[in-house]
């Protein structure tokens, strides 16, 4: 592994080794640009990783001190922990399910199919699909989607099995079991699916992609990757010009270092991404660095979520198996007639007893909760994924007054629910009871949203530099040399889950930062 | 060093049976006359792990499972009080509190009033202290996990694709268009 000094201000800076930061550092490493790869988290490895929620979540999650506000639920049940994201070598690729579709070609153009939403601050991506598409098509690749490149999809479990039935038997169509990056074959140097069952732990068997034990190692071998890990990015500094100069961090003991750069680029997700532009204010950037246009922070994103749980009168044992086994596609497509603009996604979910007593029902107890535990083994279970509307109010803030150890303000994540998710939420409870009722269900559940496994919006591309942070390559409208790469560029947030499109985002801007470096126009 | 040893055998299945006794090191021993099971405490007082025993079966009843799964969270409990002073505070306060509620301490009421009691106190920070340290100790416990017939890691067994992930016999299966065959190697 290649070291570089921190005087040399000819590398690339990534901040965050997940699905954007650890993707883009691959990419630039390949084509012989140097890389110092900044991860806040340590690093584990297929060896260590646990079949065992809780203490997995221990090992991968993000648990900084973060706070919320707002109506949502996640507030209530979850004060200190909106989100579900790792810190970890590999980000949340670690803890991911695999879920990669494409967004569909309306979801780029949402403020003009959509229309006027009120309360809802709506932009057409400065992308298209088309733009996208070889990019997607690379991403499916370098990840071994299923059913993509002649991959094979993988095989149904049994909570799959509950789910395709009740689905066929409600009227749907669309139901297989899923684009899925978890090898359904051998490929890439790694093995196939083992149906495991804690794919969100860290799969032991690397059959899900996850830039832990692809990108990275691929980006090592190169000899231009400095991966420097439990180092914790505190300030994105600048020159009189107003380019950015180098990275503040703090290593695992607590000293700061200042790493120089040519150009950073910054996906530490959409929490802790406008939080570092935030907290990296100076005279010359009093609201935080490529914040002219106040939205860094703004249009916080999280998909419209919720789970059904269900209870059946035979056994289905769900987590035996890939955690998300499957999908309906049917309601992902924009019918206004539903009552909501936008669509959702149904994917089989499953949870194992931990942490099942944790988010059936947060906060519940008494003889109706444990009675629902009880039935356990006879559960089957799905996830709603939809595209929630951004808002300018939904946002990700610096606390007032409480501070990290590091002495900066740590963020709040502030979440009202639209109206137009309300509609889509309960629709989408509406459908996922039809299909377990088909099934043959005796009793099913509504689940409210787990804290935040998809964050997004919160430095939106924009083509006009006035409405959003970063334009079509990520590149800040602000600072020519400053990047962002992880999913806060999402404009909208679509109905499908978003690592594929992060993943595709990250190889484009790759080969846009490469050809003008090479050009020498950063 | 413990201060309390819980035996470890149908421990306060009916509350009010545990004994307390001074062990030889000068060390408070707590136990059931049936002596199969014992949690070590070094904070909590006898009245103390009664209560919050009787306080984690209300909570969170199962009755199928003995006292012993419901003693690990008292046991941890108390190890976080003797790590945290406010804890500590909060919890004798809490049970003090419990036992002020009605004429009769807590352990001797009924299933049904001990739930009216709680109820009153939900907002309460040592309702929900102790309402979380049930949720994540409770049912992080493997030997609980049969119970639910939830069967935990399963890497070491080499997964379930070849122990029953798709062995759901009683709805037709999928088609292999929408649910290939798995690859077996």
């Amino acid at each position: 592994m290649a070291k570089f000094d921190l005087n040399d201000d000819g590398v690339v800076v990534v901040i965050g080794s997940g699905a954007g930061g650890g993707t883009l550092a691959n990419e630039l490493c390949q084509k012989g640009i140097r890389v110092v790869l900044l991860e806040a988290g340590k690093r584990q490895s297929i060896e260590t990783f646990v079949n065992d929620e809780w203490e997995s979540f221990f090992q991968l999650a993000w648990l900084d001190k973060r706070t919320t506000s707002g109506s949502w639920r996640v507030a209530r049940d979850f004060p200190n922990l909106p989100a579900w994201i790792c810190k970890t070598v590999g980000g949340t690729t670690t803890h991911w399910a695999g879920a990669s579709l494409r967004f569909q070609e309306h979801e780029f153009r949402t403020a003009t199919v959509y229309g006027e939403v009120p309360g809802a601050n709506l932009l057409d991506w400065p992308l298209t699909l088309e733009e996208l598409e070889p990019y997607y098509a690379k991403a499916e690749d370098k990840m071994g989607v299923t059913r993509t490149h002649d991959i094979p999809g993988l095989p149904g479990n049994n909570n799959f099995k509950v789910f395709y039935n009740g689905a066929i038997r409600a009227g749907y169509r669309g139901c297989h079991t899923g684009r899925m990056a978890i090898n359904s074959r051998p490929r890439d140097g790694r093995t196939s699916c083992q149906q495991i069952g804690f794919c969100f732990q860290g799969c032991k068997v690397g059959a899900k992609w996850s830039t832990l034990y692809t990108e990275i190692p691929a980006a090592e071998a190169t000899g231009r990757l400095d991966l420097r890990t439990e180092a914790f990015a505190l300030q994105i500094q600048h020159d009189d010009s107003g380019k950015v100069t180098g990275v503040l961090y703090a290593d695992g003991e607590g000293n700061q270092h200042f790493q120089r750069a040519r150009i950073v680029c910054v996906a530490c997700n959409a929490i802790e991404s406008p939080r570092l532009l935030l907290n990296s204010a100076s005279a010359k950037f009093p609201d935080g660095l490529a914040n002219s246009s106040g939205q860094v922070g703004r249009n916080y994103m999280r998909h419209t979520t919720g789970s059904v749980y269900a209870v059946f009168p035979e056994p289905v044992h769900m987590y035996r198996g890939t955690t998300m086994a499957g999908i309906i596609t049917d309601e992902s497509g924009h019918d206004p007639t539903r009552g909501f603009v936008g669509g959702y996604e149904l994917e089989t979910l499953s949870l194992g007893l931990p942490f099942m007593a944790a988010f059936l029902d947060p906060g519940a107890w008494g003889r109706a909760f444990t009675r629902k535990l009880d039935l356990y083994p006879y559960m089957a279970g799905m996830w709603i994924v939809g595209e929630d509307m951004p808002q300018e109010s939904n946002a990700v803030t610096l606390h007032p007054s409480e501070k990290d150890r590091f002495g900066l303000p740590i963020p709040n994540v502030h979440f009202d629910d639209h109206p137009n998710d309300i509609a889509m939420r309960e629709h989408a409870y509406r459908a996922g009871r039809k299909v377990y009722e088909a099934a043959g269900a005796i009793e099913v559940w509504e689940v409210p949203p787990y804290p935040s496994t998809h964050n997004l919006g919160t430095n939106r591309m924009s083509a006009n530099p006035r409405d959003g942070v970063v334009d079509k390559w990520g590149r800040t409208h602000d600072i020519a040399n400053l990047f962002v790469s992880d999913g806060s560029q999402f404009t909208t947030g679509a109905a499908e889950n978003p690592t594929l499109t992060i993943v595709a985002l990250a190889i484009r801007q790759a080969d846009y930062i490469a050809d003008r470096m090479a050009k020498g126009e950063i | 060093m413990p201060k309390y040893v819980l035996d470890r055998r149908r421990f306060l299945r009916r509350s009010g049976q545990a004994v307390l006794a001074v062990s030889a090191a000068g060390r408070v021993m707590f136990f059931d006359p049936d002596r199969s099971w014992a949690i070590t405490l070094e904070v909590f007082d006898e009245r103390i792990a009664r209560t919050l025993l009787a306080m984690t079966r209300t909570l969170y009843p199962h009755p199928s499972l003995g006292d012993e799964y419901y003693a690990v969270v008292v046991e941890a409990l108390d190890a976080e009080a003797k790590k945290d002073g406010a804890t500590a505070t909060l919890l004798a306060e809490g049970v003090a509190k419990l036992d002020q509620a009605l004429a009769v301490p807590f352990t001797e009421l009924s299933e049904g009033t001990r739930t009216e009691v709680l109820e009153s106190m939900e907002g309460d920070p040592f309702f929900q202290k102790v309402r979380g340290a049930v949720v994540f100790h409770f049912y992080n416990n493997k030997l609980v996990w049969r119970h639910f017939g939830y069967e935990g890691s399963s890497f070491e067994y080499g997964g379930y694709i070849r122990r029953g992930f798709q062995d759901l016999g009683w709805l037709p299966d999928p088609p292999p268009e929408v649910s290939p065959p798995p690859y077996l190697g």
